[in-house]
């Protein structure tokens, strides 16, 4: 059970973080409807997180904000501090192929499958606006060249035993991967400000 | 003694906060309703998760019951119980009178990909973005009557 709690915890912290970097282009994507599109994921995105805390404790503001930065347990691909758009894109297409086959895993799960079934009936979407631009961007230089720098990273979202399928689903070969424990200099600025709402009011926000 | 009927009445009074022509009962949100001797235990399930509606909607359940004179329980369930395909027709007819294309079938979607104007009817629409101002909705342009609508996703 204590791989089960961490594999949560994992993925939780991944969606909220993945959640708070695409909501960093709000206001500021290059285009209108990406701006929508990219506030609309990272909003879904922290839901699962939070519906995933909840099933981890009874305080999912304090397991998601509370907790010292060594004990997150986020992928470091979702913690990189991406401005460009073309790694932007790279990151999300490559984080929802692999959020795919790990929440596709999970669905089997007894304790967590429906929960985990009722994600991927949002994920879809994510994935469909993924793969546009992935269709899109596909032979970008840039684009290609953010992927195969990403890549490493993408390999640590998912378990050992999961990477070969997401090579074969990617396209690429098996490198080593960046594994999620520690965390990249990124990590700790980011920290800093998802946490400064709840540091400033312990007792909870009202709004 | 306050009813199951009495209830689930007073539940299809609640609009959603965020699309209110229809209500939580026509949404079809409402999985179960079941009057205990201490209080009325209401299992509502969210259509998407990160929905900033959901506390909102919990108080008006609480609300609700409350003014029938019993204790509401509401049980949030985040299990896959939920899809589009719980919006209920009278709920589902609310939505094409008010501008919103109601979500396909599962299955139609699967198959076709067909998605029909809530104005005037005409299948020859396209995707503008797949998202829009919630998460549960798209925006498509219909080709037909020249008019841009908004499209609840099938989940």
């Amino acid at each position: 059970m204590a791989d089960q709690r961490e594999l949560l915890l994992g993925l939780a912290d991944d969606e909220l973080v993945i959640g708070w970097r695409d909501s960093e282009w709000t206001g500021i994507a290059p285009l209108l409807e990406e701006d929508v599109a990219f506030s609309s994921i990272a909003q879904n995105e922290i839901g699962h997180a939070r519906a995933v805390y909840e099933r981890l404790t009874d305080d999912a503001d304090a397991l998601a904000f509370d907790r010292a930065l060594d004990d997150y347990r986020c992928a470091p691909l979702v913690e990189l501090r991406l401005l460009d758009w073309a790694h932007t894109i790279a990151r999300r297409w490559l984080y929802e192929v692999a959020d795919e086959i790990r929440i596709t895993a999970l669905m089997e799960d007894a304790d967590v499958g429906g929960l985990a079934a009722k994600i991927n009936r949002e994920e879809a979407y994510h994935r469909m606006h993924a793969e546009m631009w992935h269709e899109r961007l596909l032979n970008e230089p840039r684009f290609r060249a953010a992927v195969t720098e990403l890549w490493p990273y993408a390999l640590g979202v998912v378990l050992p035993e999961q990477r070969a399928a997401l090579a074969s689903r990617v396209g690429l070969d098996e490198v080593d991967a960046v594994e999620r424990g520690s965390h990249t200099d990124d990590f700790a600025p980011l920290l800093e400000e998802m946490t400064m709402v709840r540091r400033s009011a312990p007792a909870g926000a009202q709004w | 003694m306050v009813t199951a009927e009495q209830v689930w009445a007073a539940l299809d009074e609640i609009p959603d906060p965020e699309i209110p022509v229809v209500s939580l009962v026509d949404l079809g949100v409402i999985r179960s309703v079941d009057v205990g001797d201490d209080a009325v235990r209401v299992e509502f399930t969210p259509t998407f998760l990160g929905c900033p509606a959901l506390e909102t909607m919990v108080r008006a359940i609480e609300g609700k019951v409350g003014e029938l004179g019993a204790a509401a329980d509401v049980d949030v369930v985040n299990d896959d119980s939920w899809s589009t395909d719980k919006i209920t027709a009278v709920g589902r007819e609310k939505l094409r009178a008010a501008g919103f294309a109601p979500p396909a079938p599962r299955l139609v979607r699967i198959q076709s990909h067909v998605h029909r104007c809530p104005y005037c009817g005409s299948t020859d629409t396209r995707l503008e973005n797949i998202f829009g101002p919630t998460p549960c909705r798209s925006l498509r342009y219909c080709n037909g009557c020249r008019q841009p609508f908004e499209q609840f996703k099938t989940i």
